[in-house]
């Protein structure tokens, strides 16, 4: 196990090198550029070849990605010429809010969608199975563009009872005391994710519970709470598992639409205006933060295989 | 056995005979919630293709004198901010919904499933060198390639389709590749080699199919996720420019009137979106369970 872990580490730079490459080689494939885009259209031919001078972007593509590998080395993710600040501190400014955003979401996800999937799954058929059934379909279908509209619609404009925006601070603990803010962002990201994990939970429950493991748990006399806890719902947490592996780079890449229906500029702002403005340092920084969560992401869900499913082995 | 298949004891005797896709077709039926959903996905198909050959409009022309008009006799769901007629245009931009939807998704989970399998049976070295290619596009925030793929060409249909799939087939990769852990130590997979079946026969004969369970479920969310990044990318304005259309930029159009009362700009595309979502999800649910022999009894 702990040389299957040293080499999914080592495997996981790797990614993040590569990502880095393909990220590297696809901006500079962009047309326009990052002068044309911070020296507006009217810029003359000489201060395009000067700002390019200046910052460096005329210097052969491997020239350049090697001095941001070394920079990246000492922890310097570069600064941001459109913003006049470092990348780290604009993260820094904006990782709270999507933490808070994405972190409560999955919780309250996580809470509500698993004893929902293995009710639904134990009662299949039943009207409480198509009852779930039917907000989960009809939640997961719903646009959260559209979801967060509604959502304001009822609650803020017909029944004035929560706000219609995110608390307006960027500072942790004035955003935490104002917490009916956060209900209806944290509403629209979190009921996408209860009916999607609740749909995989039933499925998996149900497979599982066709399997000979629970005839064999049931012929030898256990309960059926004992069966459902210590037989199936192991064994039926491993989708989810991979689908939270699969979730945690969201804290890094933020979630775009949702920031921006309930004015919460977050890192999918943040990502969002660095891309249209070209802003290299912004997006490099962030792709190298949502790369390494990904491959983090991915060898936690590969662990919890294991964990989970005795049957997997690492070799 | 209470809580294994309650409805085992009523199982028809329709579902016990015949070939196994007689079986599989006969399940399908059965299920009411399928034909629920195969129902709304007829009717939209209808009221998308047929229904510009009974109901014309001019979906191309502006007609500012027209604008944001409610719903008349003239126009059922009145006529948007440059007087497109609402209903009209509800049917052209279903069109393009659904066939990219439909398109991005098979593309997508026909390619992943393939994918993930291999690299589940294979293992080693071939396992690792296909998932480190996932693990790299998948840690490549979707958002960029889509800013990508979208600022080098023009925006339309086939590129969509192209750019949806190119982000969604990591999902069902890594399902089906973790479900193919698995069932490689399975016994039948392993007997596939002892009698002398090559990879392709037990990855395509075995694996594949037993995984089929995830690959639907997940195919069917593919369908609504393809149709739901339309929509996203509308938002974002990287959907087709008019005066092509789409629900998602009807929607998401319509939004910036949430304040003016023009509600008809809004549900009406938003309710289309979420019911043929639905519906797909519906109908693959009910895919789900006929596909899956070992819940039924034989």
């Amino acid at each position: 196990m702990t040389g299957f872990i040293a080499r999914r580490l080592v495997q996981s730079i790797v990614v993040v090198l590569l990502v880095t490459v393909i990220v590297f080689i696809l901006l500079h494939l962009l047309p326009g550029g990052p002068a044309r885009a911070q020296l507006g259209p009217r810029a003359t031919p000489i201060a395009i070849a000067n700002f390019n001078h200046e910052m460096g972007y005329d210097r052969p593509v491997p020239v350049q990605y090697w001095t941001w590998l070394e920079q990246l080395a000492t922890g310097n993710l570069g600064f941001s010429v459109k913003l006049n600040q470092s990348v780290l501190s604009l993260i820094g400014e904006r990782l709270p809010k999507t933490l808070i955003l994405t972190v409560l979401s999955t919780l309250f996800a996580l809470v509500v969608a698993i004893p929902l999937g293995v009710v639904q799954a134990v009662r299949r058929n039943q009207p409480s199975d198509y009852a779930i059934t039917f907000w989960a379909f009809v939640f997961y279908a719903t646009p959260p563009f559209f979801l967060g509209v509604v959502l304001i619609v009822v609650f803020s404009v017909y029944l004035p009872i929560l706000p219609a925006e995110a608390p307006q601070s960027s500072s942790l603990g004035v955003i935490l005391s104002q917490p009916a803010g956060l209900i209806l962002p944290v509403l629209t990201l979190a009921l996408l994710t209860v009916a999607q994990f609740s749909r995989y939970m039933r499925s998996s429950v149900i497979e599982n519970l066709a399997e000979d493991y629970v005839r064999t748990a049931r012929a030898k006399g256990a309960g059926e709470w004992t069966v459902l806890v210590r037989h199936v719902l192991r064994n039926s947490l491993i989708p989810i598992a991979t689908l939270l592996g699969l979730s945690l780079p969201a804290i890094f890449s933020g979630a775009l639409i949702t920031e921006a229906v309930f004015n919460f500029p977050g890192m999918g702002e943040l990502f969002w205006t660095a891309a249209q403005t070209q802003d290299y340092p912004i997006m490099l920084g962030i792709t190298v933060l949502v790369g390494l969560a990904t491959v983090i992401g991915s060898l936690l869900a590969d662990l919890a295989y294991a964990a989970l499913d005795p049957r997997v082995r690492f070799a | 056995m209470t809580a294994v298949p309650a409805d085992d004891a009523a199982l028809p005797e329709s579902r016990r005979g015949g070939s196994a896709l007689a079986r599989t077709v006969s399940t399908f039926l059965e299920n009411r919630l399928a034909a629920v959903g195969v129902g709304i996905v007829v009717l939209f198909i209808l009221f998308c293709y047929l229904g510009p050959l009974l109901y014309h409009t001019d979906q191309t022309h502006i007609e500012l004198s027209d604008a944001t008009l409610g719903p008349s006799a003239a126009h059922p769901l009145g006529t948007n901010e440059v007087g497109y007629d609402q209903l009209g245009r509800l049917m052209v931009g279903g069109q393009s919904s659904l066939e990219v939807g439909i398109a991005a998704a098979l593309l997508a989970t026909a390619f992943g499933t393939l994918w993930g399998a291999i690299a589940g049976y294979a293992g080693g070295f071939v396992d690792a060198a296909m998932m480190r290619i996932v693990d790299a596009l998948l840690a490549v925030p979707a958002l960029f390639l889509l800013l990508f793929l979208s600022s080098i060409a023009r925006p339309n249909v086939g590129l969509l389709i192209l750019v949806i799939a190119l982000i969604s087939w990591l999902g069902p990769a890594r399902l089906v590749r973790g479900q193919a852990l698995t069932l490689r130590t399975r016994d039948y997979v392993r007997s596939v080699r002892l009698m002398g079946g090559g990879p392709m026969r037990a990855v395509l004969r075995h694996i594949a199919p037993n995984a089929i369970g995830t690959v639907v479920v997940n195919a069917t969310f593919q369908v609504a996720d393809a149709i739901l990044t339309v929509a996203a990318l509308s938002f974002l304005g990287l959907g087709i420019p008019p005066p092509a259309a789409n629900w998602g930029d009807m929607l998401s159009n319509g939004i910036n009137y949430t304040y003016d009362g023009y509600w008809w700009l809004i549900y009406p595309p938003g309710l289309a979106i979420v019911l043929v979502v639905v519906a797909f999800n519906l109908v693959g649910d009910a895919l789900r369970d006929s596909f899956d022999v070992r819940l039924r009894r034989r």
